[in-house]
């Protein structure tokens, strides 16, 4: 959202990858504009990797095109596109230390060694190492790995630097930490980026704006408040951890569901669809006045305790309260929904509508 | 946090492709791949993209015109000239020859002694291939490529020399009393002194790098020291024994020198008999099935060997095999000093006596007999000094090297990405020439090798490229683990950064096989050096080789003659274990990281 | 772009640099040794070339001077080809009749001649100076197809030392190795695999004829004879006579050999001694000649008459004792001193003619093998 100049430097038009009978990507429409730091989320083999590869050319499109200011990549070489990537697990060259790994693009773009070496330094005092030249790699802590990588992919200055899932192998703290260094860094180099990550939390933080994938396709795009707060489809929703998501029959500004009449926002259309309430607007009351419910589990976020409740009718919901509003296990409470929360999903396929188990980040597995 | 509810319709999704689980027709699902090691499970990139298939293509057309020109073309003629007759098919020899029970008893007897050969050479070698992998102790690297010495040795020499520890008033003789000259066991110990670094190498490299946590941690859940062994080491190694088992039967099966010198007359090959039929006998229907035979076994030898091979390769836990030795403890000293006495008795001996002989001159020990190699030859043997064989030789290996490399080097990169069944049959196909008689290959050239643009048959590259046909198998034994073992998202990461393929090759391949192609290299020259075989059955422009020279006056009577092919041979002992000692010395070891000790296929 | 190029011509460069140097390498060995003009690089050499050449087995030697001396009267330059035994090599030479390799081939023997023959290998050609060659080993005189070269005797060799400490009489002739005092004390060859070892079983046929022969071996191997497989082992390894014998610790004073081994044993042994390690047992010895010939198809006919005219000659019959451990079978040819010093005289040796050998060798084998082995 910040910075966006509107010039269009990345562009896939109708861009597929088959897999023998599978689709990796399908149909990828997709522009970056310069200076922009977008993100790609999605679950696993949601083809995202196989995206930055198309585009740093190491992985051939079986159809559509790739574009970077302009011109159709289509037989230019990984080595000839001017793009960057880090790659998810780094893949440092072991046999050269810390300074020869950042040099490395460098030598390959003939940068003469006078210039090298200054630049070398540069980097890795801006991704806070400095002076680890002569290090080992094998030295090093994943954290420091992972500058190092950044440090390497950004040293030949290209024109994209792509990320795949570049904090995935660190711990959370951690990431929390860098992700906000990372955005400041590309924010002051104005570097256009491109990054993949399961993790939405990163792509919130990082991203100018989000791009969610499905099954090789864009399934939504968007700043990340808009994503946020309005998924485009029941996947996305549960991709984005909601859960309250439910059938419902839209009727008179209400929504008729199994856990019986939701208000619903001004002029939603009516008829079938799935709706979404977000976990705060599902309001604790006294009991006898609303739907009467259990309490099956509490988990503690913070100052916030998220609760998960058993309705005696409709599907299990999650709530959010205070601290010190919180019910214990086992009480039984009654709940009513704020409009503001409810949110309507656009209407899909039926059967297709939800990542299953195995699919869905499921952060701490 | 996220919805992994109880509630979600698992089942109802059934067409989201399972990301994490390693696809067998992707390269891209390792999303979340986490810690495993990478450098064993490469990454494998799409097998049906139209430019991977034209450059894979490309790098095997070398190969291929090599190996059908200098070995199937030639195979092929001299077998037809056998089987075929006024342009008919007399497949009927095929029922006649096997039907012999002559042939049937040199057939049982090459399966027996093969079979039996080959348990006793592991049974001897384990040890060793322990001992190597594990322990460190001073001299390390020499015993190491001391010990490969018989395996390049020409039999010609070794046999004798062998022949001096257990014949006729041999050392085994003088000490127990115990003849074994010219019996079965004397063939059966010969065939463990030749591949007893096959074992050593093949187990050994793959044990060293095996992770000791694996034992130790199965120690810590309370199994014994000899348990864990058994239950977490013993089937890890299995495949690499296999393998080496099958290595030491190919080798055995097809004997023909040691058979000979130790076997005495009653024993006979069917390598042998294969060069009875040819040489001798010029009974080429007959030579024909035997070689017929002789290739089917082979071939199936080496299909059960690729298998193994490909089983072996399920990812292990890999460590550096520099890390995972240490100092003898405990009865590892009484396992160090049996191996160290098994490898004295058996290895230095043998090798030993050789060189004695050369020293043993009329006039006392000295080098009287080096001089007289240095000598235009009074009686003659040779149009060329002796001493200039040794130059011959080493410029013949030299060349034979080079081209060894290529086509090994060239059919290692085809075969980087492991593919279908015609892949795995073209690395059949490149080490079939080990498993074939060198009198059919050297007979085949002579009959193929006679029309331009191939008119090689009075040509010195004749020698070379014999030579190479048996060289280029363990180039690609040596190359191909460690081509397998780097990570192709390396090679991508460099391509991402700006290097051409070219560039890509020279900065992350090389410095990873630069130690492989050293060894390469190495058992390449050694192998060349000293093969017989063939040389021998290719006229060629006077220029002897070292074995030819040896063989040539060990054929003569005489004490000066004698002395000098013992002093010849123990100039080739020598060089054979220099050349092995410095191409395999780890000048390139900076930093090469795993990968460079992987080895281990041979 | 340029980089790639860069990169790829200097890559490219060293590869064509590396290969072109082994190959100059090699090629600057190639051709030494025989050929003055060295690297004529593969060519045969056309009718009207300078270059004869000679395929033979691994044992032809002649000397520079002598190879010299011929290219310095007929002009043409020797090239000489070698590979395996002289079995092999005279089978090489019948596969590649169609298309053979060389002028001239010298080195197959009366065991090996009809085989030869009869399968064309050579042109019919009357040499210069055939008249200085005895009749008895002129095989092919109807034909001249083949010209003798040079004969040798195959005997039963003693090992001096050991019949004088034990002061016994070494045997003499073929019935005297069944007597009991000579109980296992043979060595000899394979007749399967060795040609000296054929030689000996076809020196047995001729004595004892095609009946006695076999229980001539039977009594043998009573007597204790001991079958190895080349006479390399025998001579080398089992012989306690010969100096490798000596240093194997060989423990047979009698083995089948040449009755050149004597001359060899003291060849470049200094100082000289009285006479030979090694003896000969006279009236064992079987007479293996070697021919010569004009190869069907040569490519320099004349060059290759020239040779064979050559090798008949004094100077190349005088030269091949001392290189080939052979005797010449040119009349009054002067042997080296060594040779008549150390030597031994056969008078009587076995013969048998070469196509009784051809028509009967398979069968005598296998009855050997299954009497012996």
């Amino acid at each position: 959202m910040t910075a966006v100049t509107g010039t269009e430097l990345l562009r896939l038009e109708g861009a597929a990858v088959r897999f023998g009978a599978r689709t990796a990507l399908d149909a990828v429409d997709l522009t970056v504009a310069a200076h922009e730091i977008v993100c790609v989320l999605g679950p696993s083999g949601s083809g995202k990797s196989t995206l930055l590869r198309a585009v740093a050319g190491l992985q051939p499109l079986d159809a559509g095109r790739v574009l970077l200011d302009g011109a159709d990549q289509a037989g230019v070489p990984a080595h000839r596109r001017g793009v960057g990537l880090m790659f998810q697990d780094h893949q440092l060259f072991p046999q050269r230390d810390v300074g020869g790994n950042v040099a490395f693009g460098l030598r390959m773009h003939k940068v003469p060694r006078d210039r090298r070496e200054p630049a070398v330094a540069a980097l890795l005092d801006l991704v806070g190492l400095p002076g680890a030249q002569r290090r080992a790699v094998a030295e090093l802590s994943g954290g420091e790995q992972q500058r190092v990588a950044l440090a390497r992919a950004l040293a030949p200055e290209p024109r994209l630097v792509m990320l795949d899932e570049p904090l995935g192998q660190l711990d959370r703290s951690l990431r929390d930490r860098l992700v906000v260094e990372l955005r400041r860094l590309f924010g002051q180099l104005g570097t256009t980026v491109l990054a993949v990550t399961h993790d939405q939390a990163e792509a919130f933080a990082l991203a100018d704006r989000v791009v969610v994938m499905r099954e090789g396709r864009i399934a939504q795009s968007g700043p990340p408040l808009d994503v946020w707060q309005r998924p485009a489809s029941e996947f996305v929703a549960r991709f984005l951890g909601f859960d309250n998501i439910t059938e419902a029959t839209v009727a008179a500004g209400h929504a008729v569901t199994a856990w019986g009449s939701l208000p619903v926002p001004d002029g939603t259309p009516e008829g079938p669809c799935h709706i979404l309430v977000r976990p705060a607007g599902v309001l604790l009351r006294p009991p006898g006045d609303g739907l009467p419910c259990e309490v099956t589990g509490r988990t503690f976020r913070g100052g916030r305790v998220a609760l998960l409740l058993h309705p005696d009718r409709g599907p299990a919901l999650e709530a959010e309260c205070a601290l010190r509003d919180a019910p214990a296990e086992g009480a039984r409470v009654t709940v009513a929904f704020a409009a503001e929360d409810v949110v309507v999903l656009p209407g899909e396929p039926a059967g297709s509508a939800e990542p299953d188990a195995m699919e869905a980040p499921t952060a701490g597995r | 946090m996220t919805g992994s509810g109880p509630h979600l319709r698992a089942g109802s999704e059934p067409h989201l492709p399972a990301g994490s689980g390693p696809d067998p027709t992707t390269g891209a699902t390792a999303e979340a791949a986490g810690g495993s090691v990478r450098a064993q499970v490469p990454v494998r990139r799409p097998s049906g993209t139209a430019r991977a298939a034209a450059l894979r293509l490309a790098l095997m057309a070398l190969p291929v015109a090599f190996f059908a020109a200098f070995f199937a073309y030639p195979v092929a003629a001299i077998v037809g000239r056998g089987l075929r007759e006024g342009g008919h098919w007399h497949l009927g020899r095929i029922g006649d020859v096997l039907g012999d029970p002559g042939i049937r008893h040199v057939l049982w007897f090459t399966c027996w002694q093969a079979a039996a050969s080959t348990a006793l050479t592991l049974a001897v070698a384990l040890p060793g291939a322990y001992v190597f992998a594990r322990l460190d102790f001073p001299g390390k690297r020499l015993l190491r490529a001391v010990v490969t010495v018989p395996f390049v040795l020409p039999t010609v020499v070794a046999g004798s020399a062998f022949l001096a520890l257990l014949g006729q008033n041999g050392l085994t003789d003088d000490l127990f009393g115990l003849r074994l000259g010219t019996s079965v066991w004397a063939i059966l110990a010969a065939h463990v002194f030749f591949n007893y670094a096959v074992v050593v190498r093949t187990v050994g490299g793959l044990w060293a790098q095996l992770d000791p946590r694996q034992e130790e941690a199965a120690r810590m859940l309370g199994a014994g020291r000899l348990e864990a062994w058994r239950r977490v080491t013993l089937p890890a190694l299995g495949p690499s024994v296999a393998a080496a088992a099958l290595m030491v039967f190919l080798f055995t099966f097809t004997s023909f020198g040691v058979v000979q010198i130790l076997g005495g007359p009653t024993y006979s090959t069917l390598e042998v008999e294969i060069y009875r039929q040819t040489a001798e006998l010029l009974d080429l229907p007959t030579a024909a099935v035997l070689t017929l035979v002789q290739l089917a076994a082979v071939g199936a030898i080496l299909a059960v060997h690729g298998w193994t091979v490909r089983r072996g390769e399920a990812s292990l836990r890999l460590v550096d095999g520099a890390t995972t030795a240490h100092r003898p403890r405990g009865g590892e000293r009484a396992l160090l000093a049996a191996v160290l006495a098994v490898i004295a008795l058996l290895i230095l001996l043998p090798l030993g006596v050789l060189a004695a002989r050369s020293l043993d001159a009329p006039g006392g020990y000295g080098f009287g007999y080096y001089r007289a190699l240095g000598a235009q030859d009074s009686s003659g043997t040779f149009l060329v000094p002796p001493l200039e064989t040794i130059w011959n030789s080493l410029r013949y290996a030299a060349v034979a090297t080079v081209i060894a490399l290529a086509i090994g080097g060239l059919a290692a990169a085809a075969l980087v990405r492991r593919a279908g069944r015609l892949m795995r049959g073209f690395d059949a196909l490149l080490m079939l020439p080990l498993g074939t008689s060198a009198v059919t290959v050297g007979f085949g050239f002579l009959i193929t090798l006679d029309k331009p643009p191939l008119d090689l048959r009075d040509s010195w590259l004749l020698v070379p490229l014999a030579q190479a046909l048996v060289g280029v198998p363990f180039v690609v034994r040596v190359m191909l683990p460690v081509l397998r073992a780097v990570d192709h998202r390396l090679r991508e990461a460099a391509a991402v950064l700006g290097a051409s393929p070219a560039r890509v090759w020279r900065e992350v391949d090389l410095p990873f096989v630069g130690r492989a192609l050293g060894i390469a290299a190495g058992f390449a020259f050694a192998v060349s050096l000293g093969e017989f075989g063939a040389t021998v059955f290719i006229a060629r422009p006077d220029s002897p080789t070292l074995p030819v020279a040896v063989a040539r006056l060990l054929g003569r009577a005489g004490g000066v003659n004698y002395g000098q092919a013992m002093a010849l041979s123990t100039i080739l002992m020598l060089v054979c274990a220099a050349s092995l000692l410095v191409l395999e010395a780890p000048a390139l070891r900076r930093g090469t990281h795993r990968g460079a000790d992987l080895t281990g296929e041979l | 772009m340029k980089n790639k190029r860069r990169i790829h011509g200097r890559a490219l460069g060293a590869l064509v640099l590396g290969t072109i140097a082994a190959t100059t390498l090699a090629a600057c060995g190639g051709g030494g040794g025989s050929s003055a003009a060295g690297g004529t690089g593969g060519t045969n050499g056309g009718s009207g070339s300078k270059t004869v050449t000679l395929v033979s087995h691994d044992s032809f030697a002649a000397s520079k001077q002598v190879l010299a001396e011929f290219t310095k009267e007929s002009g043409y330059t020797v090239k000489v080809l070698r590979g395996g035994d002289a079995g092999a090599a005279v089978n090489q030479a019948i596969l590649t009749k169609d298309h053979p390799r060389g002028d001239a081939f010298f080195g197959v023997d009366n065991t090996l001649l009809s085989r030869a023959l009869d399968n064309g290998l050579f042109d019919p050609y009357t040499a210069k100076g055939l008249d200085q060659i005895p009749a008895d080993v002129q095989l092919d005189a109807a034909a001249h197809r083949v010209t003798p070269i040079d004969s040798g005797d195959v005997c039963v060799n003693y090992d001096r030392a050991y019949f004088t400490a034990h002061k016994l009489a070494p045997p003499q002739t073929f019935a005297d190795l069944t007597k009991p005092q000579y109980k296992n004390l043979l060595v000899t060859e394979n007749v399967a695999t060795s040609s000296p070892g054929l030689a000996f079983m076809l020196g047995s046929v001729d004595t004892f004829g095609d009946q006695g022969w076999p229980d001539y071996w039977k009594k043998l191997k009573d007597n204790g004879v001991q079958v190895v497989d080349s006479w390399e082992q025998a001579y080398n390894e089992r012989f306690s006579g010969s100096a490798a014998g000596k240093q194997a610790k060989g423990d047979r004073p009698l083995v089948v050999s040449y009755a050149s081994s004597p001359p060899a044993e003291v060849v470049g042994v200094t100082p000289q001694p009285a006479q030979s390690p090694v003896g000969v047992s006279t009236g064992t010895c079987f007479r293996q000649i070697e021919f010569a010939g004009l190869l069907h198809g040569a490519k320099n006919p004349a060059g290759a008459k020239a040779l064979i005219d050559f090798m008949i000659s004094k100077t190349f019959q005088q030269d091949m004792p001392l290189q080939m451990y052979v005797d010449p079978v040119r009349r009054n040819t002067p042997e080296p001193p060594v040779f008549t010093k150390y030597g031994a005289k056969v008078d009587h040796p076995a013969t048998l003619p070469p196509a009784t050998i051809a028509a009967h060798r398979d069968d005598w084998v296998k009855t050997w093998t299954s009497t012996v082995l």
